[in-house]
């Protein structure tokens, strides 16, 4: 047998591997993903900022304090839907997964790099909705001085919807996927205040209550506060220690789940 | 990370080792591995056969990573595989039964991602690729996805990704399960090449024909245990009249049919022999050919030549030989009292 050599591959080098190996799957499917991820906010900014404000439903100011909230809609439900649902088709059925499994490093690294991937497609969704919400609206809130706040809402954005992902795509089983999906993701979808402010649910006192428990609400409310901060919101400080601590807890959650179905 | 120096030692000996390897699965009353060892050696065979539940899939699961051990340790080119798992990963590679190739890459790319994750370089990878797109018959194909080949060609794809990186130990469940003939002997002829190359491979299979074709040497796996590792013709030659000659000569022509029979008998390795044409007794009609058959121990083939001489000795020449050769499936029925499926 020949000799062996010291392991060629390092860590990093097969995380950087896999992590390429996304890219080009999605760099050949782009036309795909961009309307996958863009079509359902599209819609939300077109038919709540633009038509019921034409047609006088709405008040003026409306378009503004949904634009943000729709960035980090877009954010969280882009790396949700990027991560959970091949993950529990992988694991589950097509089992395409086990090369990746194999590959010369650690298993939760594997589930890493899904954290990663996905969190860099909904930053790329979130930034085309930029360009979008300009086109729609005519003009979006900006401020220059917002600009970091911005940046740091979407990359959390980001993050909190891989971790919501990757929890609920190794939990669920492949049986049920369907119906966990429809009860999760709809109600995630309507409580993260991406469509109303949370301080102004004062006068809903209930409802505020359960939108406090939707980590999303405070990343809906570190964007307004980038873009539209006379609008009352939740203070940043606040949504900046919660959303690092619910990404936590959930990426460490998904991260067992993710052992438990890789290794027996 | 490093090679430990004792696991360095290893790796010049043997190529898989199993040591009192015990798995228990959570919320079960047996042990689905239950304490056992084997080694196999570089460049060796090795199979591992057994009907379903048997453990195999949990022992080649625990060789290749993806189920922990309850107790006992295993190696795989020397590599712990429970303390070092990311080093062995490196050092074997997987077919699994049913595909699970990447469908969002086309079948070159299967194997050129592969190769990436485990650090071949660039020129290399793409180098390999064609290479083994063209060994395994796959190089009209490389450009498809793989939603679109056969179980055939998805099997062969699969041995092609698993060589892409070069692994010191192979291990495919069930290779040729499934497949037409033809795809059977192709992928066959290509394991056999793997192992004129010094691959190590370790299969599992129920298929008993599989293993006697493929393996070197046979663990035969029956409730978590290991009933016995031989090569397959020293399993099938440790059974106690297994194997039959069956012998047929003209017309005896007045010779006492039981004195042939006696005679016969007395070779060395016949435990039994019975007249199947001929009464035993002798009081056969004597125009008929004879047709006698002898149970034998070990193999039969060499015993045509002085069960040929013997018949000469009584005035009868061999007019028609058959061998009733035992398979691996008789060794499985002999030690369990079960049939393999």
């Amino acid at each position: 047998m020949s000799a062996v050599a010291a392991p060629r591959q390092t860590e990093a080098g097969a995380f950087r591997a896999v992590l390429r190996r996304d890219l080009y799957v999605t760099w050949s499917e782009l036309p795909v993903f961009l309307a996958q991820v863009i079509l359902q906010p599209f819609f939300l900014l077109f038919v709540f900022g633009k038509v019921l404000g034409s047609l006088g439903y709405t008040r003026s100011g409306y378009a503004d304090l949904l634009f943000p909230g729709l960035l980090a809609l877009t954010a969280v439900i882009t790396s949700m839907q990027t991560l959970a649902f091949p993950l529990v088709i992988e694991f589950g059925w097509t089992k395409e997964i086990e090369d990746r499994l194999l590959a010369p490093m650690r298993t939760g690294l594997v589930a890493v790099e899904k954290v990663v991937f996905a969190s860099l497609r909904a930053l790329l969704a979130t930034t085309i909705m930029i360009p979008i919400g300009i086109v729609v609206l005519g003009s979006i809130p900006w401020r220059w001085s917002g600009f970091p706040l911005l940046v740091a809402a979407i990359v959390l954005a980001s993050l909190l919807g891989s971790g919501i992902g990757l929890a609920l795509g190794t939990l669920v089983p492949p049986n049920r996927i369907n119906v966990v999906f429809s009860l999760v993701f709809t109600p995630l979808l309507f409580t993260g205040c991406s469509q109303y402010p949370w301080p102004s649910l004062a006068r809903l006192r209930w409802f505020q209550v359960i939108t406090a428990g939707n980590p999303m609400t405070y990343a809906s409310e570190t964007m307004r506060a980038a873009l539209v901060p006379s609008v009352p919101h939740i203070a940043p400080w606040i949504c900046l220690l919660a959303l690092p601590g619910a990404i936590l807890v959930l990426t460490a959650i998904g991260i067992r789940g993710f052992y438990r179905r890789a290794v027996d | 990370m490093s090679v430990p120096q004792e696991s360095a030692a290893r790796t010049s000996m043997v190529a898989v080792e199993v040591r009192e390897l015990v798995k228990r699965y959570p919320r079960s009353p047996v042990n689905a591995v239950d304490a056992i060892s084997f080694a196999v050696e570089p460049g060796e065979v090795f199979g591992l056969l057994g009907p379903n539940g048997a453990g195999k899939t949990t022992t080649v699961g625990v060789l290749t990573t993806r189920v922990r051990p309850t107790g006992g340790s295993a190696f795989v080119g020397g590599v712990d595989v429970v303390r070092e798992p990311v080093l062995a990963r490196s050092r074997l590679a997987v077919v699994p039964q049913r595909s699970n190739l990447d469908r969002s890459l086309t079948i070159r790319n299967n194997l050129i991602f592969h190769a990436a994750y485990h650090g071949v370089p660039a020129a290399e990878r793409s180098r390999r690729a064609d290479v083994l797109l063209e060994q395994f018959g796959l190089r009209d194909r490389a450009d498809s996805k793989p939603d679109f080949i056969s179980g055939g060609q998805g099997q062969r794809i699969m041995i092609a990704r698993a060589l892409m990186h070069e692994p010191e130990v192979l291990f495919l469940d069930e290779p040729s399960t499934g497949l037409d003939p033809a795809a059977r002997l192709f992928v066959w002829d290509r394991l056999h090449e793997l192992r004129d190359r010094g691959v190590t491979l370790v299969l599992t299979t129920h298929d008993m024909h599989e293993a006697a074709e493929l393996a070197d040497r046979v663990a035969i796996m029956d409730h978590g245990q290991l009933l016995v590792i031989d090569k397959p013709r020293a399993l099938v030659g440790s059974l106690p009249g297994a194997a039959t000659l069956e012998l047929a000569t003209g017309p005896p022509d007045g010779q006492p049919v039981d004195a042939i029979l006696v005679a016969l008998q007395a070779l060395p390795g016949v435990e039994a022999v019975e007249s199947i044409r001929h009464g035993a007794d002798g009081n056969g009609d004597s125009q008929d050919e004879l047709r006698v058959r002898l149970y034998v121990t070990g193999e039969a083939a060499p015993l045509v030549a002085p069960a040929a001489g013997a018949l000469a000795e009584h005035g009868l020449s061999l007019a028609d030989v058959k061998l009733g050769s035992p398979s691996l499936e008789d060794v499985f029925i002999h030690l369990t009292g079960r049939a393999l499926r």
